[in-house]
């Protein structure tokens, strides 16, 4: 549409309009990045300063001595993604086909949480789960946690935290999803005598697939980096990679080892990511079906 | 039972959403009801007894108060960066055809599908690197960087739906760019930035994780809870948090206001080739111009 006739400076507008935002991102992103890649080739101590000396050991160090912060990190994200995924889909399917007009007001109630400071949140839940809580002297009365057992401290603890914390990223993008589908699909199936349950299978869920890919992705990616909900609710025993990245950055200050892991943490990301993209065939992810404007 | 089970069986999907929707809300309760407690101890976890000493002497602690007034010093500086910058961006993306959209498009996502963890560590080790020391400055590099992404993906939504008819008369009539963009564009577009810069207030203002790699000595809202949650965090706390929550509901509202008097302006569009829409514009009679002058 904008043929090559334009004069150069035309052309150039776009380019003057996206640069000033996209050098911030290269000069506090990418760059970044790159030093931190060669941050975590450094070898050396605090006490007698690092060296760059292309120090690969640091990555296996870093896994041997933190893999089990990494399969927890992993298992509690996944674990926490699926507990979102089954309280959001329905959520979402409510909020979107019984809304009514209350719709805009139950949208609100599910992003409320994001208006209370994250840190305040989770301290929340330390008083909803603190050892004389209501939630506990429940659990004790029903049997499932021992007379002298507690909640908090527990992994459990920190997967409720987690769920709660990023239940928001789910719940949206279904219900955009679910949102832009056209109901008279649903009642084709069912003029064509398909019962409610296989016209969900068949219609409704296959369409808000893209929302399902885009609300997991939202919520793993940051369950996995996640290091305050261990903080607040859970214990050295329920230590995530999050806290291993932080503790050695902030307190030990042995960088090459907190860079390396924070390398090998993104890039288990980026490669769960794709995989799950491309098994998921989606194209969910944004900006690229706007592409055609 | 099989009618109950078909009553079940219809509002379970209700029932459930009303649970969750519970679930969302009552941590958020139980901060504004604990925001009235009178601890026995320095833990605020149990309740005592009402009192409304808390809101009274809202800002009595002076570290809080300082930590709260260099947090919305940060958000307010970081938003508006962040905010001239992805309008810019979304402005390009949605308008122009150019060569490295995609390249542009993954710069912006890829910030967002990025644990903070690991900017705030990449973040770190760049300063570290640099010997640039850290507080306030590093701070505004860091919010205005982890907002510009969704102020552009808040924008370019509100662009995509933009009629560009609307501009094209008020070319038509003779409205220079300048003019057009002024007043045309911009009151259009008005609700989305707004929008925008809602979120990249709130992202700010609430950002712990990349703060506590780059703040050094200087303490932030969430910096200054996170510091005295060893200690036993002052009930004041969950008072300033219940302000900022009312504060940020009453701008949502007024964002969404906003929003759907936008769409109403931009109702009034020609519909078809006839002039009746266009001597509608040409009048001024419709707010279009009206916003704009008063702009």
């Amino acid at each position: 549409m904008n043929g090559e006739s334009k004069p150069l400076s035309r052309r150039l507008v776009p380019y003057w309009l996206m640069g000033p935002g996209l050098l911030w991102l290269v000069l506090f992103f990418v760059i970044p990045l790159y030093f931190m890649a060669r941050l975590a080739l450094e070898s050396g101590t605090l006490e007698t300063g690092f060296t760059f000396s292309w120090e690969w050991s640091n990555f296996s160090d870093a896994i041997s001595r933190y893999n089990e912060q990494f399969i927890r990190s992993f298992v509690y994200a996944g674990v926490a993604t699926l507990i979102a995924l089954v309280i959001a889909y329905p959520l979402a399917y409510a909020i979107a086909f019984r809304g009514g007009r209350w719709k805009n007001a139950l949208l609100f109630a599910v992003v409320a949480p994001f208006f209370v400071t994250y840190l305040i949140r989770t301290i929340a839940w330390t008083t909803i789960l603190s050892d004389d809580g209501v939630v506990v002297d429940v659990l004790k009365a029903v049997g499932i946690v021992g007379e002298d057992g507690r909640v908090l401290a527990t992994p459990a603890a920190v997967i409720a935290g987690i769920t709660y914390n990023f239940l928001p990223f789910m719940v949206l993008p279904i219900y955009a999803s679910l949102e832009r589908l056209d109901p008279r699909l649903i009642e084709g199936a069912k003029d064509l005598y398909s019962s409610p349950r296989a016209a969900f299978m068949k219609v409704t869920l296959p369409l808000s697939a893209p929302g399902i890919v885009a609300g997991t992705l939202l919520t793993f990616i940051p369950a996995a980096g996640d290091y305050i909900n261990v903080l607040f609710l859970g214990s050295t025993n329920t230590s995530m990679v999050g806290n291993a990245i932080q503790s050695l950055y902030l307190n030990l200050r042995d960088y090459p080892t907190a860079a390396a892991l924070s390398f090998i943490l993104m890039a288990v990301i980026m490669a769960l990511v794709v995989i799950y993209i491309r098994f998921a065939g989606s194209e969910a992810l944004m900006g690229e079906e706007e592409e055609a404007t | 039972m099989s009618r109950a089970w078909k009553w079940l069986r219809y509002h379970g999907v209700s029932i459930w959403a009303a649970l969750a929707i519970a679930y969302l809300l009552v941590p958020i309760a139980l901060i504004a009801v604990f925001s009235f407690n009178d601890p026995e101890g320095k833990f605020n976890y149990i309740w005592n007894g009402f009192t409304t000493e808390h809101w009274t002497n809202i800002f009595g602690i002076e570290e809080l108060t300082d930590a709260f007034l260099t947090s919305l010093r940060l958000a307010a500086l970081s938003t508006i960066i962040a905010t001239i910058l992805g309008t810019m961006i979304a402005l390009a993306l949605v308008r122009h055809n150019f060569h490295g959209r995609r390249v542009a498009n993954f710069l912006i996502v890829i910030p967002m599908a990025t644990p903070e963890v690991v900017i705030g560590a990449s973040l770190l080790s760049m300063f570290l690197i640099y010997g640039i020391s850290l507080g306030f400055f590093s701070l505004l590099l860091a919010h205005v960087m982890f907002s510009i992404s969704f102020v552009v993906i808040v924008v370019r939504s509100r662009l995509i739906g933009f009629d560009r008819r609307l501009e094209e008369a008020a070319r038509d009539l003779g409205a220079t760019p300048m003019t057009t963009f002024r007043t045309v564009t911009a009151p259009l577009l008005m609700p989305g930035i707004i929008g925008a810069a809602l979120l990249a207030f709130a992202l700010s203002i609430d950002d712990f994780v990349i703060s506590n790699f780059t703040s050094g000595t200087t303490v932030t809202f969430p910096l200054y809870i996170f510091g005295a949650a060893q200690r036993g965090i002052p009930v004041e706390v969950y008072s300033v948090a219940t302000l900022l929550f009312a504060v940020t509901v009453l701008a949502m509202i007024f964002v969404t206001w906003q929003q759907r008097r936008a769409e109403k302006l931009a109702e009034i569009r020609p519909d078809d080739e006839d002039e009746t829409g266009l001597s509608a514009l040409a009048s001024g009679r419709e707010p279009i111009s009206s916003t704009g002058s008063a702009a």
